[in-house]
């Protein structure tokens, strides 16, 4: 199709006047904000728009897919070989220390059972990948390739290897949209591993710092402490490292102490990341049964 | 005839792909806001077929990949478009830092729609790095205003 000639035409644009246009595109973009902001009514839309736009996610992930097939396929044997051996050697250590773990894990629900308190033991795990991060100062989101299809649900939190990423704030049906924890408007209920303590953990709009204002200035936090989550609020599941506390400013003037912590998960790269499910047994089950087999 | 041409959904397609790729953090926040030079280019030269109403689709789409405030780009991108409608016989006779100049404008407009929108939400008020994509935006337009007028008449032929 051919862009027609711009000559033999009137020099005014025909039509309805583009003011006219813009105030209506306007009306029209303040109703879906007030909708998308307040009531969240727009997951229908969002969700047919982002059937659309897949094609264009996948296409920018491209490069990277084909650059890992690339690498895998161009890799030597030799190198294939060492790593194969550094693989196995990794496996034979975790797998002893998995041992130990699952007597642990044992033994705490017994204590627990003994304490007559809920063991959340069951956890269920699903690596998705990063299609796209958004890392404006003021709103650190992500969109994985993992959506409702897979069993994906508004809330449920994203680990990497490393500690806690965030958490899932709508799924559509290919894509899920999710929130970090270095987001200013994001908190995350911690607790210090060493002593227990808990507290709250604010984005700062920076993916190498978490705030935590809420400590007062008598509190027993060192530089070093890890913050592991407290699963409080039932969002994250406990245990978890969130981060290293690497400032600890105690002003007496002030009745709260300035504590800055390192996010232990690597927010600024890698690709893939791991959707969590856990808490009750059966909702953990549920959630198994209903994956779509690959 | 209102319609736009196949090769502005290509480029649109293009900028969408330009500002969804993944950089490393400290060069993300210095990302030009492509969506909005695609717009104002193909409005300045067929302002017959793209225009505000394409600037809407093409906020809206970037709205759904980046997982913002659904229609909050589309807001500000509409605005970009409508402007450039406005002023698109006086712009073509700039000079090419003029209309430099008068890109810059419309995409500090554009970013200053997204603040407002932020603010009425409750976000956090911005720091320098909101002057960065369009510092780069300006710098990006000067080739790409370039490689359009070539490509102008080509598509004209084809």
């Amino acid at each position: 199709m051919a862009i027609q000639s711009e000559q033999h035409r009137p020099l005014l644009l025909r039509g309805p006047s583009p003011g006219s246009r813009f105030l209506l595109l306007w009306v029209a973009c303040i109703l879906l904000m007030v909708l998308d902001h307040q009531q969240n009514q727009t997951q229908n839309i969002r969700a047919a728009l982002s059937v659309a736009t897949y094609p264009l996610q996948a296409l920018v992930n491209m490069p990277f897919a084909v650059g890992k097939w690339a690498g895998e396929s161009l890799s030597s044997r030799n190198t294939l070989l060492s790593e194969n051996e550094e693989l196995r050697s990794q496996v034979l250590q975790q797998q002893f220390q998995l041992q130990k773990l699952n007597a642990l894990q044992v033994e705490n629900t017994r204590l627990r059972e003994m304490m007559r308190s809920a063991a959340e033991v069951a956890e269920r795990i699903l690596v998705a990948e990063i299609r796209s991060m958004d890392l404006d100062p003021y709103r650190h989101r992500m969109i994985i390739n993992k959506g409702s299809r897979d069993g994906a649900y508004a809330g449920q939190a994203i680990l990497d290897a490393y500690g806690v990423i965030g958490q899932i704030t709508s799924a559509e049906p290919l894509t899920s949209r999710a929130i970090l924890i270095t987001d200013p408007s994001h908190a995350t209920p911690v607790e210090i591993n060493r002593n227990g303590i808990r507290t709250v953990a604010l984005g700062s709009g920076d993916t190498r710092e978490l705030n935590l204002p809420f400590l007062p200035n008598s509190t027993d936090i060192q530089v070093g402490d890890l913050l592991v989550s407290s699963g409080l609020g039932g969002q994250f599941p406990p245990g978890y490292p969130v981060g290293v506390v690497f400032e600890v400013l105690r002003d007496p003037g002030k009745n709260f102490a300035t504590v800055r912590a390192r996010p232990s998960a690597q927010l600024d790269r890698g690709r893939q990341v791991l959707l969590v499910w856990f808490g009750e047994p059966q909702r953990v089950r549920q959630a198994t049964e209903e994956e779509v087999p690959e | 005839m209102s319609t736009p041409p196949w090769q502005f959904w290509l480029t649109l397609g293009l900028a969408l792909m330009l500002s969804i790729i993944p950089l490393p953090y400290a060069y993300a926040a210095w990302n030009p806001d492509w969506v909005a030079l695609v717009v104002i280019l193909w409005t300045l030269y067929y302002p017959r077929r793209v225009g505000v109403g394409s600037a809407w689709i093409g906020g809206l789409l970037l709205d759904v990949m980046q997982g913002s405030l659904l229609g909050s780009q589309a807001m500000a991108m509409t605005l970009v478009g409508y402007l450039t409608v406005k002023f698109y016989l006086r712009m073509r006779v700039f000079p090419l830092g003029q209309q430099a100049l008068a890109v810059a404008m419309f995409l500090t407009l554009y970013h200053f729609v997204l603040f407002w929108i932020e603010g009425v939400i409750g976000g956090p008020s911005p720091g320098l790095d909101r002057w960065y994509p369009i510092a780069l935006g300006v710098v990006a337009w000067v080739p790409l205003q370039a490689a359009f007028r070539i490509l102008w008449p080509r598509i004209l032929k084809t």
